[in-house]
């Protein structure tokens, strides 16, 4: 689960890491009105203004802009607040459609009052596969794309590991801020914002926190200017503060709308729907509909139970997509017996009465023959298989 | 010996009473599991489909001389769980747990690093060795004795796989159900390499999906090491980058944790990677013909009697 960066900078917060203050709008007159109290609070003179939506790369579509008068703020908060952004993660990228901005931060401008005497850094924390570590990246080139500083300087990219039993140590914390260049008030600032940081990580389950950029001002404060903070889902029954955080709105809703139902599924580009127990099979069976000439149209696992009713939740789901032209089931039976599977195929497609695309059906595992037969004598247009290959066949005729 | 779990391992169930490991143990003991007993912290000193139910695992290591555990706890005691199995001193600890915490399984790994054991998963199907012990939800009568040792991220398409092997009239030696989650215990490569030092594993199924780098050191792996066939099949080649696919470990990250580069080392490493997962048991079936480990009148008749049978 991603949170906006205001959430993000909340939860910082909370944690004690300095973050860039801001208030959040929903309208040019309440960024107006926030602006204003921004100001008594936090003394700031300017104001920058920054679309919240689940994606990197806002100002290169336009979506933060600095703002030096009340009249500015309410021009630029009246733009951004209902555009499509489009930047290069939203979906499609700078030619994608984009994604509706609902909500702006009015944040302080903490390059006050001598920009050039300021410096961004980069630092983020993420787990390590490899290592089953966590580990802290950081550079001292900030405020860039680091994939990019990767790529072209590697050594400006340091990496610190944690180890997981003892946590983070006060040398490595004093080593970041080392290799970062900082000496006085800021090497004290930055040992503290990494030991708050890597704390906050570990404490609200995070996947991802990125801090980029990550401010020494010109009063040698450190501060989170902006922030990408990742959870993961699997923990967030420790932390229903966070869950509560979640915005549906920045997702695909069929996917919000499946999630409700307890269906996994991901929205793609392609003509094939298809429906499958398990992950694994369901990418593999996304990987045979490419092979047969198609493209999915979504991932999705129906999990272990795939009697009628979810078999009905799924097709509706699949259906909503004007895309799909074919849709393939495929089901292996280990605990789940496949007669009762296809009893539900049938069961649903007679509820549904009206799908007009083809439906092939593959069931395999325990009885699956009878299966077969319940979906062959039910005299409803859908193709049956048993083997994968067969299945892949019928996408094949089907898409012809 | 078989690899990992045999018909001599002790094994008990963590979870035991529970919905999920009452009725996997139930399943477990019908394929003829040799289950000696359960865990359930309270309920110790009861029985449980006639089986002893201990309070801790210590309890079980010394009453019944527990050496294999399965875990059907629910995610967030699962990692506890985990622990308490290596601290009591069991030797395979099999997770089937999905859903538990990444930074729960971080401590995890660190805690069990420098205890004799090995920990298999957790989001996974278990492991299986036919005939012998099924320690594990999989369907047991896909599976047939034989010499085809398989290794797999995921549930339903290790049953793919298992049992194409079957229908091209080969068997299993043991197949291991690695997990999908971004931390596991056993890698790709380590199952490999238990497979590849088995005198009962003839040839190896690799399969893998996107996210991480476990294939490729895997792969490396057979190129040094490998005497045997492998055949490779990595699932999502058509999934989208940066978005989650049912397994919390299936993500690509960046250009290396693709489908096709994951593909295009293993075949580099010499192992026959195949494009669609409906050719896993017939590109076996080649490999072993090539690799001189297949006698085809055998073959024939195995075939013969399955079509009869049906």
């Amino acid at each position: 689960m991603n949170l906006h960066e205001y959430q993000g900078k909340e939860l910082l917060a909370k944690f004690g890491v300095p973050i860039q203050r801001g208030k959040i709008a929903t309208s040019a007159s309440g960024a107006v009105k926030a602006f204003k109290e921004l100001q008594k609070e936090t003394g700031t003179k300017w104001a920058v203004i920054k679309a919240q939506i689940h994606a990197g790369g806002r100002g290169k579509g336009g979506g933060v802009k600095i703002a030096k008068s009340q009249k500015e703020v309410k021009q630029h908060a009246g733009n951004i607040i209902g555009m499509m952004l489009k930047t290069p993660q939203t979906p499609g990228g700078l030619d994608g459609p984009g994604k509706l901005v609902r909500k702006i931060l009015i944040a302080e401008d903490a390059y006050a009052p001598d920009f050039d005497a300021c410096k961004e850094f980069y630092v983020s924390i993420l787990m390590d596969r490899q290592r089953k570590q966590n580990v802290i990246i950081y550079s001292t080139e900030g405020g860039m794309d680091i994939e990019h500083v990767a790529e072209t300087t590697p050594h400006l990219v340091h990496k610190e590991y944690i180890d997981p039993t003892l946590g983070l140590q006060s040398f490595q914390a004093r080593k970041v801020a080392f290799n970062l260049g900082l000496s006085g008030t800021a090497f004290k600032n930055m040992t503290k914002f990494i030991a708050n940081l890597y704390k906050a990580f570990v404490q609200s389950d995070a996947s991802l926190f990125e801090i980029n950029p990550c401010l020494k001002d010109v009063k040698d404060n450190i501060i989170a200017v902006d922030c990408k903070v990742s959870l993961d889902d699997n923990a967030l029954f420790r932390h229903p503060d966070l869950a509560a955080m979640r915005d549906t709105d920045e997702e695909d809703p069929t996917e919000v709308e499946a999630k409700a139902v307890g269906l996994n599924y991901v929205q793609l580009d392609g003509n094939v729907g298809c429906m499958v127990n398990g992950a694994g099979l369901a990418m593999a069976t996304m990987d045979i509909i490419k092979l047969s000439g198609g493209e999915p149209a979504n991932f999705l696992d129906v999990g272990g139970t795939a009697d009628a009713a979810r078999v009905e939740q799924a097709f509706r789901i699949i259906l909503k997509d004007p895309k799909v032209k074919a849709i393939l089931i495929n089901i292996f039976g280990g605990i789940v017996r496949c007669d009762r599977v296809a009893n539900g195929v049938v069961d649903a497609y007679k509820n549904m009465g009206n799908i007009k695309v083809p439906i092939i059906v593959r069931l395999q595992g325990t009885n699956a023959d009878i299966a077969k037969k319940i979906i062959d004598e039910s005299g409803l247009e859908v193709k049956s298989a048993i083997l994968l290959k067969d299945a892949a066949a019928a996408v094949k005729k089907a898409l012809k | 010996m078989a690899v990992l779990v045999d018909k001599k391992s002790r094994i008990i169930v963590q979870g035991f009473t529970g919905k999920e490991g009452s009725f996997h143990a139930g399943q477990m003991i019908e394929y003829g599991t040799n289950v000696v007993g359960g865990v359930t912290p309270g309920k110790g000193g009861k029985d449980h489909l006639g089986k002893p139910v201990f309070n801790t695992v210590a309890d079980a290591v010394e009453k019944v001389d527990a050496d294999t555990s399965i875990i059907f706890v629910p995610p967030r005691f699962a990692g506890d769980a985990i622990m308490e199995a290596a601290d009591a001193g069991i030797k395979v600890i099999i997770c089937i747990t999905e859903g538990i915490p990444v930074q729960d399984m971080v401590k995890v790994k660190a805690y069990i690093e420098d205890k004799d054991c090995r920990l298999v998963g957790p989001n996974c199907p278990g492991v299986m060795t036919p005939g012998e012990a099924k320690v594990g939800i999989m369907p047991g009568f896909i599976h047939k004795k034989g010499r085809i040792g398989i290794v797999s991220r995921s549930g339903t398409l290790t049953y793919e796989a298992v049992d194409q092997v079957t229908k091209a009239g080969l068997g299993q030696s043991t197949c291991i159900g690695i997990g999908g989650d971004p931390i596991i215990g056993t890698t790709t490569k380590e199952a490999v390499e238990l497979l590849m030092n088995d005198k009962k594993t003839d040839g190896i199924i690799m399969i893998g999906e996107i996210g991480g780098t476990m294939e490729a050191e895997a792969a490396e792996y057979v190129k040094m090491h490998g005497t045997k066939p492998v055949v490779g099949f990595i699932a999502g080649q058509t999934a989208p980058k940066g978005r989650t696919m049912g397994h919390a470990g299936a993500i690509i990250g960046g250009a290396e944790d693709t489908a096709a580069a994951k593909m295009k080392i293993m075949k580099k490493c010499g192992i026959a990677v195949v494009k669609s997962p409906a050719d896993i048991g017939k590109t076996m079936l080649k490999a072993l013909e090539k690799a001189g480990k297949l006698k085809t009148k055998k073959k024939t008749t195995t075939r013969k009697k399955r079509t009869a049978k049906k």
